[in-house]
């Protein structure tokens, strides 16, 4: 079988890891290789680095170092973030605000919090865009609300949420407001005093930095219950030997994300929006998931119907492309997209949604490329279809 | 995840739509919270003479359907119905655990297609 570049449509899930990151973390494989905690040079030198690295990450987050903890993935910034500051206010509180398109990192945390804590949780409703109202988190607020947990911008759709408004209204009640920014790093401003935030997550290997390591963002002031335990690194809020190697690859891959941000954010969208154009007016009977405008400049997920999802992405990893869909068949799960179900979504439209995310290595050929064989996969589907046709 | 036969049967699947004047039509399934499975038969000397399929659903979903209209094309209708969605499954090569649930779809299918042509005929004989 020969070399076929595979188009990468899938950057969602994950990125590649940027040469330039990959090269600044070797060393810390081989060479400089000690425990941060450790007296000698070569610990005290891997001190540096971190110290360093948690330094731009302030820096591109317009926070100070202290309010940086590194984790070791996006979902366990979600939990300790929603955990920590629920059970560590428990005596003021138990009532949490979320909204009903959270990836599973905050949701299955808040539903915990409910069965096994007894927190309430209210689940905000969205539009049919996957809006959230900053109106409604208002109207939820209660005297017993400790947290409002709102993701900046969705996974599966792309719509990018008004944090910056709900973040005044938490302020002006005096409420914790947590973002789960994980797939806002690269595209959106993650300055946190303009957003509002007092908690905020972010994953690694969404950014092309490497797997196994992520960020929480806490403002001086909030407090959180640690939620491992141990030798009491990362000032008690996170303990174990850092990973200094992913820390110092973080570091470096969001400061190359923050660099190019602008420029690709634009080169992103106008891909795009080819991609959408193109498809939305070639193939019949399918329509755009998310917001027109408010959305990720990389994200095209398009429900196409009478045809399911897994079926579709099959078609496209046999010509070499690679997507992905909330569709129950290929995650295994037998319920629809949660996300797409709380926009209205009729469950047999969502069943045939692909999310479609582009990154630093597609091109305009690669577009032109999904466009020349979609049709033709979702046609051969639909041809095969009882629904078709109906 | 999928065995080459799976692979197969999903990009080249055998008997491929519909039969306007069938003797017996299965529908199964649900769009809601499943697949949707429709398998038409014309049947002769109580033998499944033709059979074509329309699926709504994953790989696997097509493949067992592909897979089990093979399987009872040509065969009397005492035997068709006996179809197994573990033979099914078999024939493919297997399935991975969560897609066995579309074996049953189909094996269901080729039983409601019978059941449908059998009180077709007792009712003209009513």
């Amino acid at each position: 079988m020969g070399e076929r570049r595979i188009v990468y449509l899938d950057h969602a899930a994950t990125t590649s890891v940027d040469p330039q990151v990959v090269e600044a973390m070797l060393p810390f494989y081989t060479e400089r290789y000690g425990n941060p905690s450790s007296l000698h040079s070569l610990g005290r030198e891997a001190r540096e680095r971190v110290d360093e690295a948690r330094a731009t990450v302030a820096g591109i987050l317009n926070c100070s170092s202290e309010e940086i903890i590194f984790t070791s993935c996006g979902t366990e910034s979600d939990n300790l973030a929603i955990r920590g500051v629920s059970l560590m206010n428990r005596r003021r509180g138990d009532h949490i605000i979320t909204s009903s398109i959270e990836h599973h990192a905050v949701s299955h945390t808040c539903e915990q919090l409910e069965r096994q804590f007894g927190f309430e949780v209210t689940y905000l409703p969205v539009d049919e865009y996957g809006m959230v109202d900053p109106g409604d988190v208002e109207q939820a607020i209660t005297e017993t609300t400790i947290l409002i947990s709102i993701m900046y911008a969705n996974n599966e759709m792309g719509t990018i949420q008004p944090i910056s408004e709900i973040g005044e209204l938490a302020r002006s009640r005096g409420i914790p407001f947590h973002t789960d920014a994980v797939q806002a790093a690269g595209s959106l401003s993650l300055d946190v005093q303009e957003l509002g935030v007092d908690l905020m997550s972010l994953s690694g290997h969404k950014f092309y930095g490497p797997k196994g390591v992520g960020v929480l963002y806490v403002r001086e002031g909030v407090e959180l219950l640690c939620c491992q335990t141990g030798g009491g690194h990362e000032r008690g809020l996170r303990s174990g030997t850092e990973n200094v190697a992913c820390i110092v690859g973080l570091a470096t891959a969001l400061e190359l994300a923050e660099e190019r941000r602008e420029e690709e954010s634009k080169r992103l969208s106008g891909l795009r929006d080819h991609l959408i154009e193109g498809l939305l007016s070639s193939i019949d009977h399918c329509r755009l998931m998310g917001h027109p405008d408010k959305r990720l400049p990389n994200n095209a997920n398009i429900a196409f119907e009478y045809v399911e999802g897994e079926g579709v992405l099959l078609g496209l990893d046999m010509a070499g492309i690679a997507a992905s869909s909330g569709s129950a068949c290929s995650t295994g799960s037998s319920d629809p997209s949660h996300v797409l179900s709380a926009m209205g979504v009729p469950p047999e439209v969502a069943r045939g949604a692909i999310r479609m995310t582009l990154g630093h290595e597609n091109t305009e050929e690669d577009v032109n490329g999904v466009l020349e064989i979609l049709p033709a996969v979702v046609e051969r589907l639909r041809v095969m279809s009882p629904l078709y046709g109906e | 995840m999928y065995s080459d036969l799976v692979m197969q049967h999903f990009t080249d699947p055998q008997n491929v739509g519909v039969i306007e004047d069938a003797d017996g039509v299965g529908k199964v399934g649900n769009p809601m919270c499943g697949d949707v499975m429709e398998m038409f038969i014309k049947v002769k000397d109580d033998r499944v003479e033709d059979v074509k399929f329309r699926t709504f659903g994953c790989g696997a979903a097509i493949a067992t359907s592909s897979i089990a209209t093979e399987m009872i094309k040509g065969k009397p209708l005492e035997e068709a119905v006996k179809l197994s969605n573990k033979a099914v499954a078999d024939a493919l090569g297997g399935l991975p655990a969560q897609k066995m649930h579309c074996s049953n779809l189909a094996a269901d299918a080729v039983r409601a297609a019978i059941e449908d042509y059998r009180s077709k005929g007792k009712r003209a004989e009513e």
